[in-house]
């Protein structure tokens, strides 16, 4: 695979400013609406914030990859005297919880860094944590080539995995035929 | 298609177990909005004069505002309508946290309980199931384990529930309802739910929420966030730091309390204790604080931090907000914070309003003093401050021996007690508690808004205007300049005029036709944001606000798609404000309920005072007595309650 120079970006997270206030999700749902800003629903967020207040935990996350089955065993860890389990810090849209998923569809859902609001733009839940817990940083690196998924094949594949190649081009066929 | 609202209400009958969802009419957001708005139009149409608190008829309401849930930052109350057993006039407590935001994903606006349950029970309402369950396991369990031990048998860790505890189950007429970080707590809707036999509701949504016009919407919301940030590294310059700054009083961050601690008054509404804030005291309870303050927390979307994960000691953990911080070391005299982050873990899992309690407390400490409540009632009672608010508080909650009386507010305490108790009844209004403040010389705008607010307690009236004129030009000039917010340029005079001391200073100015303007002015944001649902701190409590009238209606109506100018917005919380006060005048309010304790100012100007009244009166379309009148009404489009008021005799035909 070639080589080639791509700009890697990465949210650093200090979950200590978190205050909680979810407008990370807020905002995240509302942008990737369609049309954009037409609705509204935290549980579509591709941030989550981990959160069990009277452990003092407040844990943003990011949806990272759509994986097709749980993993066998976990980690748990304890850190400034407080236990996490590994699924707290996972970023994978998994079949064994609900985070990163539609709630309707259960489709998989995945951090795009909001590509979409152009090049030099902070990702809008960075924008709006006024608490600075959310840092944009973007650096070049030089890296392999690979192929990235966009959202509807993303959707695709889960669908794919969960119900086979036939249910699938059944169930299109059907749809289109209705409608 | 609805916007911003979800066009639902949850019915659910107690008695029966029936649960209905049930759409509304979208006229009535055209008419009312949401929120306090339509809920006062439900309690209207549906609560009769005759019904008492603790009749099973009394409606409960659990309302979010019309912007909650959408991108607009620190839009996130809820607001509970009922009749108060304290008053028995409409309540309506109000929180912030993280309710009534998960109601509306989970698909509704309100719900509505009428009836009682059998049994105590909790409601769980996630998107279209809502179930009615058993709670007998919960009985007598704090607010904060009651909420954990929900969470953790729904599996829900973000679940937002709200609870009450001992307080509420026994009745108690101060009792709060607890949420998060958050209490709805004036006015006994906690002592209405425990009286339905409703332990908790707890709420998870994951449904849209739609905007009618997105794009304009977040336009408007942008600029009101540029403007939070602005204000947030620029308090405004010349005004005491409490009052600085926007969002709720930010308790849990600042710890210099001069102002709090030698402004308001200590005991029952009692001493000012001027030069309380010594260094010593400032280090002392400094240190305390940051020892209990975990973390810093905010409501549903909101960047502020008036609330904080509080961890004292060997205290169990609970949450904190606002003045509470304070409250039960002031009544109680004790000049040690450490006592009031342990006595407030207790007052939190037992549920009960922070403002009114310990100056309950207080009330029957001094009665005690006063020999007019005896040893036999304090059979057992510690003779220290704290050991004493300890026991009292415990026997409150639980409406044992001298808690029994005491748990009705010091009012119907003060006349079952009798043998002069009365005369220490010196600081409620409409037989609530206020807050404990006593001045010097009577401030003709505290007079209105204290005599005449339909939410019966000043905390949270004032706050788009300053508490006390500037003491120089300069100053008055400068805070003049950048105000946007100003309903009317007007007020700006009003302002550069006012003096500290003279001919231009309280009692006489503002004059009362300035101060009626003023009222209404502060009235009217008030009503919008409980409409809304936004938060005071972000809007009628703070000076220069970040949402105000000339941005509320372009935020309705791009949210909404119902085309909304400044004038259209004003009427329609006008008509839920004269709606309202129709409710109470049909329950008995007249002009004769509408004053402030005797002693709340030293100075007092009887025939200003009654010049003030008639005045605003008049200026509220309202006659001598407070009522609205038949024009009025019908400008507002309220000719049912001009009819009803004139069925009643209330209104005679022909004559205001
Ligand atoms: S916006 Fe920031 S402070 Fe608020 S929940 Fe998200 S990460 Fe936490
Ligand atoms: S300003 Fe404070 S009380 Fe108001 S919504 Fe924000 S965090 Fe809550």
């Amino acid at each position: 695979m070639a080589k080639i120079k791509k700009k890697v970006k990465t949210i650093k997270v200090d979950a200590d400013k978190c205050n909680g206030c979810q407008s990370c999700e807020i905002i995240c749902s509302t942008f990737h609406a369609t049309p954009k800003y037409s609705s509204i629903n935290p549980a579509r967020s591709r941030i989550q914030v981990i959160r069990d207040p009277m452990r003092d935990v407040w844990l943003p996350v990011f949806a990272g990859e759509y994986v097709e089955a749980e993993c066998m065993g976990r980690q748990t860890f304890v850190i400034d005297g407080k236990e996490y389990s590994e699924c707290d810090f996972c970023r994978a849209a998994c079949p064994a919880r609900d985070r990163f998923t539609e709630p309707d569809s259960g489709l998989p859902l995945r951090c795009d860094m909001c590509e979409e609001n152009g090049p030099g733009q902070e990702p809008l839940c960075v924008q709006w944590c006024f608490n600075e817990v959310l840092k944009f940083e973007e650096r070049e690196v030089e890296v392999e080539e690979d192929v990235r998924l966009g959202d509807l094949e993303i959707g695709l594949k889960s669908l794919l995995d969960k119900h086979g190649l036939q249910k699938l081009v059944d169930t299109m066929t059907r749809i289109t035929q209705k409608s | 298609m609805r916007y911003a609202e979800t066009g639902y209400n949850l019915e659910i009958d107690l008695a029966t177990g029936n649960i209905e969802r049930v759409e509304t009419d979208p006229k009535l957001t055209e008419l009312y909005l949401g929120g306090l708005g339509t809920s006062v139009k439900m309690m209207w149409d549906r609560v009769p004069p005759e019904t008492k608190a603790f009749d099973p008829e009394n409606l409960l309401i659990f309302s979010s505002g019309l912007l909650v849930g959408t991108p607009a930052f620190s839009f996130n109350r809820s607001v509970v309508t009922t009749i108060s057993p304290q008053t028995d006039l409409l309540a309506y407590p109000m929180m912030g946290g993280f309710w009534a935001a998960q109601l509306k994903y989970a698909g509704y606006d309100k719900v509505v309980f009428r009836n009682k349950s059998p049994k105590l029970v909790y409601i769980w309402i996630h998107n279209d199931k809502v179930e009615i369950r058993d709670a007998s396991h919960l009985k007598g369990k704090g607010t904060v384990e009651t909420r954990e031990i929900i969470k953790k048998e729904l599996n829900k860790p973000h679940a937002a529930v709200a609870a009450i505890g001992l307080a509420g189950e026994n009745r108690v007429f101060t009792a709060s309802i607890e949420q998060g970080r958050s209490s709805a707590s004036r006015l006994g809707g906690g002592a209405v739910m425990g009286d339905k036999n409703i332990k908790a509701i707890a709420v998870l949504g994951s449904k849209d929420l739609f905007l009618a016009r997105g794009e304009e919407f977040m336009e408007h919301v942008n600029k009101a966030a540029e403007y939070i940030k602005f204000r947030n590294t620029n308090p405004l310059p010349g005004i005491p730091t409490i009052l600085a700054g926007i969002g709720s009083p930010q308790e849990m961050k600042h710890t210099d309390e001069k102002w709090h601690t030698e402004n308001f008054v200590w005991g029952n509404a009692r001493t000012r204790r001027r030069g309380f804030w010594t260094e010593e005291i400032n280090e002392s309870w400094s240190t305390t604080q940051k020892s209990a303050v975990k973390r810093l927390i905010s409501c549903f979307n909101c960047p502020q931090q008036c609330g904080a994960l509080v961890s004292y000691k060997d205290t169990p953990r609970y949450k904190m907000k606002c003045f509470s911080k304070l409250t039960y070391s002031m009544a109680a005299y004790v000049d040690d914070l450490d006592f009031n982050f342990r006595i407030a873990r207790l007052a939190t899992e037992y549920g009960v309003d922070a403002f009114s309690t310990p100056q309950i407390l207080a009330f029957a400490v001094e009665l005690y003093e006063a020999g007019i409540l005896t040893d036999k009632d304090f059979e057992g009672c510690p003779s220290d401050k704290e050991g004493r608010f300890f026991w009292l508080l415990d026997r409150f909650v639980r409406r044992e021996g001298i808690g029994d009386i005491l748990a009705d507010g010091t009012y119907w305490a003060a006349r079952k007690i009798g043998k002069g108790a009365e005369e220490f009844d010196h600081n409620t209004i409409k037989k609530h508690e206020q807050v404990p403040v006593k001045l010097g010389t009577l401030d003709p705008l505290y007079y209105l808004m204290y005599s005449t607010n339909e939410k019966i307690s000043i905390t949270q009236i004032e706050g788009n205007w300053p508490q006390g004129a500037f003491p120089t030009r300069e100053m008055r000039e400068q805070f003049v300049k950048d105000w946007p917010q100003l309903p009317d340029e007007r007020f700006k005079q009003y302002v550069l005029d006012w003096e500290p001391r003279g001919e231009k200073s309280i009692p006489y100015f503002p004059t009362p036709d300035m101060c009626s303007e003023i009222v209404d002015w502060m009235e009217m944001v008030h009503n919008i944001d409980d409409a809304l649902g936004l938060c005071a701190g972000m809007g009628s409590f703070c000076l220069k606000p970040p949402y105000h009238i000339h941005n509320y209606p372009l935020l309705v109506s791009a949210a909404t798609g119902i085309d909304m100018d400044e004038e259209g917005l004003k009427k329609t919380v006008n008509r839920s404000r004269n709606l309202h006060r129709a409710f109470n005048v049909v329950r008995g309010m007249r002009r004769v309920d509408e004053k402030p304790p005797e002693d709340h100012w030293k100075r007092r100007f009887p025939e200003l005072e009654e010049q003030l009244m008639d005045t605003y009166y008049k200026y509220k379309g309202w006659n001598n007595d407070g009522i609205p009148t038949k024009e009025r009404l019908l400008e507002l489009d309220l000719g049912f309650v001009a009819e009803d008021l004139e069925r009643r005799g209330i209104l005679q035909d022909g004559q205001d």
